[in-house]
Parts: structure tokens; sequence; C-alpha cells
């Protein structure tokens, strides 16, 4: 027997109800959806309307090709879209028949497989006319992007951001800047024209706007309780990642922002009885995101922030907005995933102050070395300062493989006992 | 006041009942396929050697792996809480747990009042648990019980490095083929799981007085492998599979 929508209403504990879930809604979704859609229709369309296309890198400079008129695509925007429509175990396995090991990166897996057949949930990325590969992420992109260069026979530009273990020298300040004027002149070549650095200065200008209110979106869960989640951040990050430096970044964020500050006087929460405020860290289990979210919502828990979707705009501290192409540099290097753990220990610490966190729950990412690394020593430094219980959760962004639920259950589980014990 | 505790594992399935904070009955049974069925058939065994009716228990918790599958429990509390519940019962001395079950291995540091601290478990594989010893028993043709006995006579334990339950089968297999003695494989396997449970425990800080519980607790090679790698004594209850059932009976009084 169906029951109606009023009688459903009626009959649940209000922690379920549809109008309840309606409410809680984020509005702006329908919108970004929009906006990711005709951004993909461009970009798989370039061929035909004579647009050029480049691959980048998630942590890249994006401005210049923004500038030049030049459609950035993201192989790891790709990627978290494969791992979401969980098609990630097929690809992965695909590459792995094509001889790649399965201790690689599970972006780089799955995008390396869906290239010879254009699979994928979009039919396979558009075919690049360059490859912009930065490595302030990690050193997996090197090979990744020589790789696709060789497969599309396309030029490939490297920006090499040395690793910052507690400062940035001179000597590298120089070295990285000498780079932004070569990648530069590697667009102008490519694209057959020069360089408007008016333009650039505008579009710097719209890319730290950009960041600045992105911070300003992800601040609002600030607030107790809070209007949205990291589950919320994974899905909205895709602009600042893909449209940095675009307006349309900047009418959406401030959309969203409004939205969110709505939310607040309305006191609309992401999770409906907040009791315990979560920090994550590290990128999402994309195929388990529902899964994560109503579990810890059930627990009444909230994970109010992440070192992930704040790592792009982490570093606006270092750049200027009246000298973007001189900052840039700066900026671009000393990302999260590019100091040293002492600072990434600080950082977290930051982030447990700012949204006053009971917390952290820690992914240690099979995929992603760079940002498990450090994760032990992160979780004893958090332990020592703050006294807070952290988790460790062993997965894979990507690859389902890696993800045990049962064990992951047992974990959060007992991590909440231990929480609502103290 | 009667409860009940019932810990439904990924190997075997075990029940507790406590009458006025007294153990008053246990009883063990293999989980096999259906972890639902499982917990009835043990509620059923306690019930019957125990001499009590349904009516009489007034308060029922389920942990273990099939603990969300118990549906006549009134609450799921994970085997986390529970084994450091059971183990300050067992010892109110106790700081520090490592429980080595049939699907996990666990380390959890608790409080003077047997609450959790803190705790760390093992990644997905399966290496350092019973599932573990299970395959290595099949692979040796030896009975899982005389594992310990028989690691205790090794003059040499051979090198299992593997981390992961299929390499370490092959390579004791490989271990066989050379002639290796069947003693010394199996004091290897047991160096193995201790070495991994105890780079987990190290990590967490272990505080004496450390008990182990779980099913592999029975096995004496693995707690000497463990005392050797933690460099703490280690103390095993004869209750040691039924901490996790019994701390769940405990903590249905306070339900």
């Amino acid at each position: 027997m169906s029951l109606t929508k009023r009688e459903k209403i009626m009959t649940t504990d209000g922690r379920t109800t549809d109008a309840e879930k309606e409410k809680r809604k984020i509005k702006s979704v329908k919108k970004m959806k929009e906006i990711m859609t005709n951004y993909y229709i461009e970009a798989k369309t370039a061929e035909q309307t004579g647009k050029k296309v480049a691959w980048i890198t998630s942590g890249g400079p994006v401005e210049p090709l923004i500038v030049m008129d030049i459609i950035p695509v993201y192989p790891e925007n790709h990627g978290a879209m494969i791992g979401a429509s969980k098609m990630g175990v097929d690809l992965c396995e695909k590459s792995e028949q094509m001889g790649y090991s399965r201790d690689l990166c599970s972006y780089a897996r799955a995008d390396i497989a869906c290239t010879p057949v254009n699979g994928g949930p979009i039919g396979g990325l558009p075919k690049p006319d360059m490859l912009v590969c930065c490595n302030n992420i990690c050193g997996t992109v090197l090979k990744w992007y020589e790789i696709q260069a060789r497969y599309y026979k396309v030029p490939l530009f490297i920006l090499d951001t040395p690793f910052c273990h507690t400062e940035f020298s001179d000597e590298a300040r120089k070295y990285v800047r000498k780079q932004v004027d070569e990648y530069i002149l590697f667009l102008e070549t490519v694209c057959g024209k020069k360089c408007d650095y008016d333009r650039m200065a505008e579009v710097g200008k719209l890319s730290v706007k950009g960041q600045r209110l992105w911070q300003e979106v992800l601040d609002t869960a600030a607030h107790k309780p809070a209007p949205m989640s990291a589950f919320d951040a994974f899905f909205h990050l895709a602009l600042i990642v893909t449209l940095r430096g675009t307006r349309t970044v900047i009418d959406y964020y401030t959309g969203l922002l409004e939205e969110m500050k709505e939310r607040i006087n309305s006191g609309i929460s992401a999770v409906p009885y907040e009791k315990y405020r979560l920090l994550w860290d590290n990128l999402p289990v994309w195929y388990k995101t529902k899964w994560l979210s109503e579990k810890f919502a059930a627990h009444d828990a909230c994970l109010v922030a992440d070192t992930y979707t704040s790592a792009w705009c982490g570093s606006l501290k270092y750049i200027d907005e009246n000298d973007f192409l001189g900052t840039m540099a700066e900026g671009y290097s000393r990302i999260y995933l590019n100091i040293g753990v002492d600072e990434m220990a600080e950082t977290v610490i930051g982030m447990v102050d700012k949204y006053d966190a009971d917390g952290v729950v820690m992914h240690s990412n099979r995929s992603c070395k760079p940002y498990s690394l450090g994760q032990y020593d992160i979780q004893r430094i958090v332990q020592e300062k703050r006294k807070i219980p952290t988790l460790m959760i062993e997965a894979d962004m990507v690859d389902e493989r890696s993800f045990s639920e049962s064990q992951i259950e047992t974990r959060i589980d007992a991590f909440m006992e231990v929480l609502k014990a103290r | 006041m009667i409860t009940l505790g019932i810990d439904v594992g990924s190997i075997t399935a075990k029940a507790a009942l406590v009458k006025d904070g007294k153990l008053l009955a246990t009883a063990v049974i293999v989980t096999g396929y259906n972890s639902k069925n499982a917990g009835e058939t043990v509620y059923e065994k306690i019930l019957s050697e125990a001499g009590v009716n349904r009516s009489e228990i007034q308060g029922i918790v389920a942990t273990g792996y099939g603990r969300n599958s118990v549906s006549f429990a009134g609450k799921s509390i994970t085997e986390i809480t529970c084994h450091a519940a059971g183990a300050h019962f067992l010892n109110p001395a106790v700081r520090s747990v490592i429980d080595i079950g049939g699907q996990d291995s666990k380390a959890i540091v608790m409080d003077e009042a047997g609450k959790v601290k803190d705790f760390a478990m093992n990644d997905k594989c399966a290496a350092g648990t019973g599932r573990f010893l299970e395959v290595m028993a099949r692979a040796l043709e030896v009975d899982i019980n005389d594992f310990g006995s028989i690691s205790l006579t090794a003059d040499n334990p051979a090198k299992i490095s593997s981390l992961c339950t299929v390499f370490a089968e092959s390579e004791v297999i490989s271990l066989i083929a050379k002639g290796e003695k069947r003693k010394n494989i199996i004091a290897g396997i047991h160096e193995s799981i201790g070495s991994r449970v105890a780079a987990m425990a190290g990590r967490l800080g272990l505080t004496s007085p450390v008990m182990m519980t779980g099913g592999v607790a029975k096995n004496i090679g693995v707690v000497k492998a463990l005392e050797s790698r933690t460099g703490k004594s280690i103390e095993v209850s004869e209750m040691a599979q039924l901490t996790g059932a019994i701390g769940a009976a405990l903590i249905a009084m306070t339900l």
C-alpha cells in the first residue's frame, strides 16, 4: 500500500519526511548542473566550433588558458565523475589489462582506460590540443600526462613547482615565475596568437574574487548548525576547479553564498539534528558519498568542513590580485599538497578551531599518496594539540575494490560511540 | 536483572547472560552462512542451557559484524565498545585491549571505567586475523586448535613477509615445498601476525595492563609473538572469545 505524501509526513518521525528532505535540498544544485552540462557540451563540441582544448591538472594555473580562450578540461574532474557514477572498477580493471599497476592512482588509471574507447559517464573527454601539467599536487601527473601526450600526439607543458618543506625561497620564486612566462609562450605558440596582458590582469582578479567567494561559501559552515556539509562542498567544488577566472564562477558562488545565508537565517541545516561537528581530510570516496553522508547524519554528525575543497582557496594569502601574474608562482606552489606535514597539521588545527570540530575523519586514500603520506603524523599532532578523537578510514577515491563497507561501518559507529561517550 | 549480549562475528556467534552484574551463562556457535539465524540460534541455545525464559530478559545488546541483523536486540553497539566493557569486567585494571577476531584486529585504549579512549583497526586486508590463521591451517593440514602448542616447539621460525593472505598462503606453500618444518612455518605465521598487529597497536600506544580478547587469543603462539613484538606482557582470560558478548550484556544493563 502506498502512502500519500501528506500521510508520509504524518506517519514518520520528522527525520525522513519528504517535505523535510525537500526543505534541506540546496536549490542552487540545479543551476550548477546546468553550468557543468553546458561546460562539457562546449568542450565536447570544441572541434566543430574551432576552439582549442587543453587538458590541465586540478592544481594547475588555469587563468592563462581562460585569457587565451582555450577550454580547460580536467581529467581529475573526469575521474571524480567516473567514481561518482560507480564506473571506477570497470575502468581500473581495463587499465590493469592495458598493463598499468593497481598501485597507481585510480584517477589516472580510469582516465587512461577511457581514452582509447571513449568510455566513462560522458563518453570520454574531448580530444586535447595541448596538455598542461603542474606537479604541485603529485608526481603521478607527470607520467600520466606524458602518456596522454604521446597517445594524442599533442604538445605538453610541465610547470614544475618545488616542494615547500618549510618556506618558499627566492630561488624557487624566480624558478617558477620564469616558467609562468614559458607557459604563456607555449600557449602563444600552440594558439598562434599573442597573450593579452590586460585581459590576464582582469582574469587574475576574477580568479582571486572567485576563490574568496568560495572561501566565504565554505565559511558559512562555521555557523551552528551548518547550512552545508563537506558532502555539499564536494559537489559545488567543480566550478572553482574548472572555471576559475571566469565570471560564471563569481555569479554562481554569489548565488550559492546568498542561499547559504538564507538557510542560516531560516534555520535550515545540512544535517537535521546536528550534534557533532566533524572535519574531513583527503579526497572524497566518490562512489560512497551518499552512504557516508547518511551514515554520519544518522549519528547526528555533520562533516562541516574538509581540507580538500578548501585547497582551492587555501593559498590566497600569497596572491596579490593586482599582480596576479607576478604572485601566482607562490600561490600555486604553496598549496595544501605541496607543503610540509607540520604546516599541513597547522592547517588542519586551524580548521578544527574555525569550524569548532569535535573530531577529525581521515580518509587514507590508497590512490593519493601525497595526501595520505603524512596522515598518521597529522593525526597525532591534532590529538596532542586539540585532544579530539580522530578516525582513519582506509579506502580509495574511485576504485571501489579498496572499500570494505562493513569494516568502515564498524569504525564509524565505534568512533561515534567514543564521541558520544565524551 | 538479567541482560543478554549477542556477538555475531564473522566466524562464530557468541552469547552471554548477565544477572545482577554477574556472568550467568555463555554460549558459542559457528556463524555459518546466515548471520541472522546465527543470532537467533545462539539465543535459543543460551536460554535452554541456562534455563532462562525469554520473558525474564530485560535488555539485549547485539555486537559484532552481524550486530545489525539481530532483530530481537534493543540496540546494537560496536565490538570496540563491547570488548572494552567486557575486558573491564574480566579485569578492571586493564587499560588496553588487543582483539583479534575472525575478520579484523583492533587495538583499544580505555580509561579506568572501561570507556574507550581511542582505537585502531587493521586495514581491509585479512592478514593478521582469525580467517588468515584458518587459511594457513588448511594449507598446513593442521587442526587450528593445535597451532599454538605446535608453534612453541619451533627451533627457527620461518620468515613470512607478505602482507596479504593470498600471497602469504603461497609463501607458506613454497616453504612446504622446500621442506621447511611445519612447526617453524606455524611459528613464522604467528610472528607475521604479531608484527602486523603490534605495528597497529604501537601507533595507538598501548597502556599496561594489556589484555588480549577474541577467538585468536586462544592461540598461545600469537599471544607470545605479540608479547615479544610489543614488549608488554599480555593477559588472556578464559573468556577471551566471549569478551564482546559479555560487554554487550553489561551495556544492556545500563540502557
